[in-house]
């Protein structure tokens, strides 16, 4: 049997211990536990693994997911982790950390999350960021459930149907447990305009599922006009070349900080981002650091605004929430750090290069059809395909790609990160040539 | 030993009631605002909500705390103090001078079932 | 002051990068983007180079503590140790690079980790299955309480509002029953501490959708009328729901679903070993007896005949719905399940039986110093309701249990869990875990001592704590009054 690196004890330590509390053995100290509920006999487990042999089983397992280049999207992208940022984010003073309740000995964490915060801000424009959620859609959940907050007595939140569909879900599933009314809607603007009853919110795209980047000339202001709050979904990344949601008026911004340098992991952790206008501030859900001073004068960082909070409220708070996702607010920190607004433009311009090159190649193929040919996109685009989805999809993997997600519209979806090179672009247009 | 003004009709949860003819300008005793400590923000309900005596209206905030405000009276919230948003300190510093809403009342009886001076400082010790 | 005592921001100069990248994939392909949807101003993130960012994370990292530092006996957040292991092993490439929406026959390796976790988990809780959609805790109860509602809603029975909780119950668990839709009845603790079973009969009937449990509870206790509780619920028509934040006591030593529960969430950032990562991510997996699992979030792992593993994604009639993004933080999951293969058959029997003995260890060695409200056996954690002698004196305040927790920071230990559970008005909640030696024990009960000396003594000392961290006590007034939540350019 493996030995077990990690408890310290001796048995002689345990005897000592014992003999404290004032016990026989180990098992009196559940004496306490009626005897129907102590478990007899063994678990169901594998037996232990020494380190090597884990290490061993893990690159075995590894092994069974194929390597691919990814060029989907969706949600999830495929961009460049700069190797300043795992080294830093393993530093264990952030990775062995708990929430920073005791500010005066995490100060690190308070601080990284200030700059997180005022990073979101300068992203979004928007006046106040909380310290990031779980994800995007459950950040956009809780988008939902503000703008019912911030409107006494209005219960009906208006969704584009363009949103990612985990998006639409995510807020569908929590809408329907607190009695939110959600309609999901094809034309936004038109719906607005018309009027909606009980209007509380709208909650759209910046860029669309299909890669569309949105124009919403007019559409703060009919929100507004209603007396409900208008909500946008972004892509950080995007966001240093399109327009904030600040520059189009909504209120609050969401969206999920995996595209700034967090990998794919098979769908997390990522980071969901949380900000809005000054006036909503204290309806923001989640842990926000505030920047104040010590006695002696000293800049110091805390959790603030709590009286929101679950620990203080609750039942009567924003949210449930009780953490964020600090670690992976590290990292997003990080990279915009090492990017500035130059680099993170820099990665647009090159997804744009790739994703255009690959559209114009594509079509040039005769297997598809331009489904927006006149609409401005950056790193994700559809396309209609003329060929069998599923032979189509089975020659990318074959050749070693994931690319051309099928939609629920029967569109195909691709994406170009930076981290495509011109050969990869080629190589994966030559695969489907042969098709 | 906290002050409890005279001349005010109070509620078993620490607010003051001052009446106006048909209005009751409502805030909190110094009892309550000595319980909660630094105030760091006052919840404000807005001008044209309407009340049940023993809704809530509002909140108190701390650095650690928070707590609810209950309208003693039924009604019509017709002013906000605003001022509070800004300076949430006022309600320590000053706690009868600092209203915090008014509200028109429908049921002046109920101001019968309020507790006066010496039975509140029964309640707030 | 140190020169890399700023914020990132602070370093910024215009002109300067930290980043690495070519000019250009395909020259000419970008096109300018149309005015009406460009950014006309670009944001305002700092420019800084690669060994100023270095420098100044590096820098932030040391004004931090955790469980590498030293010991962390925070209540109810179990800060065990975290192997270095997990850490590699969760960063390999062939991991990390695998992107959500790959068809399931392309990433067998992570679904079969998922699922291999699942059966580790069900053995060791009761369950019959788990979901790992939930990203926390919190996220796992509201999980959990959705499942609850679906079952109640399936059954057409509409009229179940109301969840009960304890008074001694996590603050996150009314929060969750509200964001869920449920109205939180809360059930009394008796004097001894333990949920008070008289107290709960009249509470119950048609309108009660289930109970929240913590067992052990917040003070430590093991709820010894588990299985009466259970049957009561159960017989008015309610589920049991366990909050997994305190399983780490029962690990290898008993399982929720013996006990009657219905539907749990586990927190492996706490039982299960991975790192806290100063607040997240977490994840908290949800589990649920045998005939409940077409309730759980969709997407879900399923192991086929032919034993490859396939996802359910469609949503369907009986699931809750979907509760996160893709599939969860499956990172941790990864982290989890290597803590798992580590510990083995063989070692997972000693985690609940050493966590329970270190911490009745220390309570035992600090009870003359430190009022100890309900005597007794406890599990992984306990409660003190403050110092016995505070070293109150004329002009000068007794010391408080935030004066103590300051000025353990000053010897180099975090601090308890304070103030929490609200039961006690001085709560200190230790919890040490089972990765903590005889003399780090030892050490941390020497220092305890020595405040309590330091308090009857002169309790002026430990109202200035702590004295040897980079700062001393934030003015958190000042910081909710006027609230500075962002950099401005000064």
């Amino acid at each position: 049997m493996a030995s077990f690196a990690w408890f310290p004890h001796t048995d002689e330590d345990i005897r000592v211990m014992l003999e404290r509390i004032g016990v026989e053995n180990l098992d009196a100290l559940f004496d306490d536990i009626p005897e129907a509920f102590r478990h007899k006999g063994g678990f169901d487990l594998e037996p232990a693994l020494s380190e090597q042999q884990l290490r061993a089983q893990l690159e075995a397992l590894g092994a069974e997911n194929a390597r691919l280049k990814v060029f989907v999207g969706a949600g999830a992208y495929d961009h460049y982790t700069p190797a300043v940022i795992p080294a830093l984010a393993a530093r264990s003073e952030f990775l062995t950390a708990y929430t920073p309740y005791q500010c005066e000995i995490s100060q690190g964490t308070l601080r990284y999350i200030f700059e997180y915060q005022s990073m979101i801000c300068a992203l979004t424009g928007m006046d106040v960021s909380n310290a990031s959620m779980y994800d995007g859609p459950t950040a956009a959940a809780e988008a939902v459930r503000m703008c019912v907050a911030s409107t006494r007595k209005r219960n009906s939140v208006l969704v584009s149907s363009a949103l990612l569909p985990q998006v639409i879900e995510v807020i569908e599933t929590y809408a329907r447990y607190s009695g939110i009314n959600v309609v999901v809607s094809d034309s936004v603007l038109e719906d607005v305009c018309e009027g909606v009853l009980d209007l509380a919110g709208v909650v759209v795209p910046s860029i669309n599922r299909y890669g569309v980047i949105c124009d919403y000339t007019g559409l703060a202001e009919e929100v507004h006009a209603q007396g409900a709050l208008l909500a946008m979904y972004c892509d950080p990344s995007a966001l240093a070349v399109v327009k904030s949601p600040a520059e189009w008026g909504a209120d609050i911004a969401v969206g999920d900080g995996q595209s700034l340098g967090i990998p794919l992991s098979c769908g997390g952790p990522y980071l969901g981002f949380m900000a809005c206008r000054q006036e909503y501030m204290r309806k923001l859900p989640g842990r926000i650091v505030g920047e104040t001073s010590d006695a002696q004068g000293r800049r110091a960082y805390v959790l603030t605004l709590q009286a929101r909070e679950q620990h203080i409220r609750r039942e009567k708070a924003t949210s449930n929430i009780c953490s964020n996702e600090s670690l992976m607010a590290l990292w997003v920190t990080i990279y915009l750090s090492l990017m500035g607004p130059e680099g993170l433009r820099r990665v647009n311009r090159l997804s744009s290069e790739g994703a255009h090159y690959l559209y114009e190649r594509l079509l040039a193929t005769g297997k598809f059809e331009a489904v927006f040919p006149d609409q401005p996109f950056l790193k994700e685009f559809v396309l209609r395909p003329l060929v069998d989805v599923r032979r189509l999809q089975e020659r990318l993997y074959a050749a070693g790609f994931f690319a051309a997600l099928a939609t629920e519209e029967g569109y195909v979806s691709f994406c170009v990160t930076e981290k495509r090179t011109r050969a990869e672009i080629d190589a994966l247009v030559k695969a489907l040539e042969e098709l | 030993m906290s002050n409890i003004k005279e001349g005010l009709r109070y509620s078993e949860s620490h607010e003051w009631v001052w009446v106006d003819g048909k209005v009751a300008v409502i805030g909190v005793s110094d009892f309550a605002q000595a319980e909660m400590g630094d105030i760091t923000y006052v919840d404000l309900p807005d001008e044209g909500d309407s009340l049940a005596a023993g809704d809530d209206f509002g909140a108190l905030e701390s650095v650690k705390a928070s707590s609810e405000l209950y309208s003693p009276v039924s009604g019509t919230v017709v002013a906000v103090n605003e001022a509070l948003a800004d300076q949430p300190e006022k309600v320590n510093e000053d706690p009868y001078g600092s209203w915090i809403i008014k509200v028109e009342m429908s049921d002046p009886s109920e101001l019968d079932a309020l507790l006066s001076p010496q039975a509140y400082a029964e309640i707030a010790k | 002051m140190k020169y890399y005592d700023k914020l990132v921001f602070e370093l910024s100069k215009p002109g300067r990068c930290g980043f690495s990248l070519p000019e250009h994939v395909v020259e000419g392909y970008a096109p300018e983007l149309p005015e009406r949807v460009r950014r006309t101003e670009a944001p305002a993130l700092p420019e800084v180079s690669e060994v100023d960012v270095v420098r100044h994370y590096t820098n932030l990292s040391q004004m931090n503590f955790g469980v590498d530092t030293g010991f962390y006996p925070l209540g109810s957040c179990t800060m065990k140790y975290n192997p270095k292991i997990d850490e590699e092993m969760a960063a390999l490439p062939a991991f990390q690079e695998v992107h959500p929406l790959q068809d399931p026959a392309t990433m067998q390796g992570t679904l079969r980790v998922c699922y291999e976790t699942e059966r580790a988990l069900a053995a060791l809780t009761g369950m019959k299955h788990f979901t790992f959609a939930p990203c926390a805790g919190a996220h796992g109860e509201l999980t959990g309480l959705m499942v609850m509602r679906r079952y109640h809603a399936l059954r057409g029975d509409t009229a179940r509002t109301k969840v009960i909780v304890p008074d001694s119950a996590h603050g996150t668990n009314p929060a969750s029953a509200a964001v869920c839709g449920l109205e939180v009845v809360v059930v009394k603790s008796r004097p001894d501490g333990l949920v008070d079973v008289d107290a709960l009969r009249p509470l119950l009937g048609p309108d009660i959708a289930g109970m929240m449990m913590t067992n052990p509870n917040t003070l430590g206790l093991f709820e010894r009328e588990i299985g009466e509780i259970a049957a009561l619920v159960h017989a008015c028509g309610g589920l049991m729901y366990y909050d997994g934040a305190n399983m780490n006591p029962l690990l290898g030593v008993a399982r929720p679903g013996d006990m009657g529960f219905d539907v749990m969430h586990l927190n492996l950032h706490k039982s299960f070993s991975t790192p806290h990562g100063g607040g997240g991510p977490g994840s908290g997996p949800v589990g649920v007896r045998e005939g409940l699992e077409e309730l759980l979030p969709r997407p879900r792992i399923v192991r086929r005949e032919d034993g490859h593993f396939d996802l359910l994604s469609e949503p369907s009639e009986a699931s809750a719905g979907r509760v996160s993004a893709f599939l969860g933080n499956l990172g941790v999951v990864l982290r989890a399940y290597a803590y798992i293969r580590l510990l083995g058959r063989e070692h997972v029997g000693e985690v609940g039986r050493y966590a329970t003995l270190s911490a009745n260890y220390i309570k035992e060695a600090l009870k003359d110093c430190y009022k100890l409200p309900i005597p007794g056996l406890c599990k992984h954690e306990f409660v003190f309701d403050g110092l016995i002698n505070d070293g109150a004196r004329e002009g000068v305040p007794g010391a408080t249990t935030l004066d103590v927790a300051k000025r353990l920071l000053d010897f180099g230990f975090h601090a308890p869990t304070i103030y929490f559970p609200l039961l006690f008005h001085q709560a200190i909640m230790i919890e040490p875990t089972e990765t903590e030696s005889l003399e780090t024990l030892d050490a941390f009960i020497a220092v305890m001592r020595q405040i309590a000396e330091e308090a009857a003594r002169d309790p002026q000392l430990l109202h200035d704590a702590p004295h040897t961290a980079p700062i001393g006590r934030p003015d958190e007034t000042l910081a909710a009054r006027q609230p500075v939540l962002r950099y401005a350019k000064g």
